[in-house]
């Protein structure tokens, strides 16, 4: 019946860079089987030829002129962060 | 000590103000000092702005003088904005969403910020990672979500009007719980510049008021196209007014899933309106069942993609303190997008969508407007849906819908419960169509009194 297993969740879990623990992957693989085994009913949709919606209001390339405007001071632009180095934001090393 | 002045509607305020009735600052104290005496029973507010704000300007703006609450989603310079979530424990934006910003150019000022479920992912206030919201009609039941702080602060009289957003009933189901106003605008009519991104091409922020009159005063300020927000639009010139409208009535909305009370109380109103000299109609949203799988493959996927950019390195702590709804609906997301599964998840819905907008506006071309239930239940206990969330979900599925279409929606009260419980009913137009709303819903208003009962607290 599930659709998802705790090893499954784990995985999407990596992807999509979250750590959840053994007890929430059992919990999530029961909550979210349950989602996707209710949305199985779009299957029986007549969608035949109809078009994918993306956006309801027919937006879709929105240009402006590239204008140099007031933006933010780098001191507000850094206000928020957890750690700063020299006016940079300091982050963990990647290699 | 009891002056009253806290539940005042805007109009009220303004003319009040106007004629030098009372002061900005006694009308901040009678805020205040409602908030001191209520909140603790409810929990509107995740933070409280005490200080009025120096006047700096030499003219002073229309707003002067009023005091509106903020949800936890929208960015309010200089105060903290946490989207509710322990991620944001501590961010404090450095500017301003577009529509508090138009607010505050007028004079408006901010009283507090209003609690809501994490990064507004709910239909209850649950989720919120610093405690639920509690009804204030009564304190067992959840305010609907996830605008409930929003709406709750307003029913409390807490504030003279709110800010809400409406991504898949945010604004119209809490506002039909705790028996307030609200309007979920048109998709692109209120900039999403600022607003904590849930769903970008379902997100509208929007007013949540004591009446039809003050939710249309705050539209009127907050609406308009916005540089910073490339999906908003002009808003087109208002329309032909009509005296009679035709008024459908979706078959889907008063199915044998919609709780009994409800669809008795929202067919009485609709009798009343046919007494006004409009006429109803039965119509069918004949995909109206589809719709609750369409958003939550939709906005789920959108979602994986927003929050991708909470990493804890510009702002904000680390995705270990990410409330396990929001955990649950990235994931959700990152798997209906992932190699293998988006045709038959991601692709699929998006078609439906297709389906579901086209019954809106195919039933627009025979009526003016649609009327039904927001919510299919009254307000239900809190503690009764959050360890499931696919019945949660369930639970916007009458809401859902004009989100799918980017159609607006007003919420108004339209009776009680025989529990003593607050009930909504929405109506629904065709894109641009909020005057329409607007007018309907102002009659109603006018002759009825539920939009002016209040809870004892």
């Amino acid at each position: 019946m599930a659709k998802l297993t705790k090893e499954e969740i784990k995985h999407i879990a990596k992807l999509a860079n979250l750590k959840v623990d053994e007890e929430h992957s059992v919990l999530f693989a029961e909550q979210l089987s349950a989602v996707l085994d209710y949305v199985e009913h779009l299957k029986k949709a007549p969608t035949g030829l109809t078009q994918p919606l993306y956006n309801v209001n027919g937006k879709n390339n929105v240009f402006r002129e590239d204008e140099v405007t007031d933006c933010l001071t780098q001191e507000e632009c850094l206000g928020n962060a957890p750690s700063t180095f020299k006016g940079y934001f300091k982050v963990k090393s990647i290699f | 000590m009891d002056d009253k002045l806290n539940q005042l509607t805007l109009k009220q305020a303004l003319e009040g103000l106007k004629e030098k009735k009372f002061s900005a600052a006694e009308l901040h104290r009678s805020f205040l000092n409602r908030i001191n005496l209520v909140d603790r029973k409810i929990f509107s507010f995740t933070e409280v702005v005490d200080q009025q704000k120096p006047k700096t300007k030499e003219r002073p703006g229309i707003l002067e003088g009023i005091f509106f609450a903020v949800k936890e989603v929208l960015s309010c310079k200089n105060i903290k904005t946490t989207a509710s979530s322990k991620i944001l424990k501590n961010y404090i934006p450095v500017y301003d969403a577009t529509v508090v910003k138009k607010l505050s150019d007028l004079g408006a000022e901010i009283i507090g910020k209003t609690n809501c479920d994490a990064f507004a992912f709910g239909a209850s206030t649950e989720n919120s990672g610093f405690g639920p919201t509690k009804n204030p009609w009564d304190t067992s039941k959840v305010p609907g979500g996830s605008s409930g702080g929003s709406a709750a602060a307003v029913a409390a009289d807490e504030c003279i009007f709110s800010l809400g957003t409406d991504t898949g009933g945010s604004i119209r189901q809490p506002a039909s719980f705790c028996g307030v106003t609200g309007l979920k605008p048109t998709f692109g009519a209120c900039s999403r510049f600022g607003l904590l991104a849930m769903a970008s091409s379902f997100d509208c922020p929007g007013p949540l008021g004591k009446t039809v009159e003050d939710c249309e005063i705050v539209f009127e300020i907050i609406k308009g196209k916005d540089e910073n927000d490339a999906t908003s639009v002009v808003y087109p010139k208002s329309w032909k007014k009509k005296q009679n409208l035709k008024i459908g009535l979706p078959r889907e909305f008063f199915d044998d899933g919609v709780d009994s009370e409800v669809k008795n109380l929202v067919m009485q109103a609709a009798g009343t309106l046919e007494k006004e000299g409009h006429q109803l109609f039965n119509v069918s949203l004949p995909n109206t069942p589809f719709a609750v799988s369409v958003y939550y493959i939709l906005v789920p996927s959108e979602i994986s993609s927003n929050m991708a950019r909470y990493d804890g390195i510009r702002f904000g702590g680390g995705r270990e303190l990410l409330e396990d709804e929001v955990k649950r609906r990235i994931m959700l997301g990152t798997y209906t997008l992932s190699a293998g599964y988006f045709d038959q998840y991601y692709l699929k819905a998006a078609s439906v969508r297709s389906l579901v907008k086209n019954d809106y506006l195919k039933t627009f071309e025979n009526v003016d407007v649609i009327l039904g239930p927001v919510s299919p239940t009254p307000p239900f206990g809190i503690g009764e849906l959050i360890g499931n969330p696919l019945k949660m979900y369930l639970a916007d599925v009458l809401t859902v819908g004009a989100n799918l279409a980017g159609i607006p929606g007003l919420a108004l009260p339209c009776g009680f419960t025989r529990n003593g419980l607050p009930v909504g009913m929405q109506v629904l137009g065709p894109h641009f169509s909020e005057d329409t709303l607007f007018d309907l819903g102002k009659q109603y208003q006018q002759i009825t009194d539920w939009h002016k009962q209040k809870p004892k607290l």
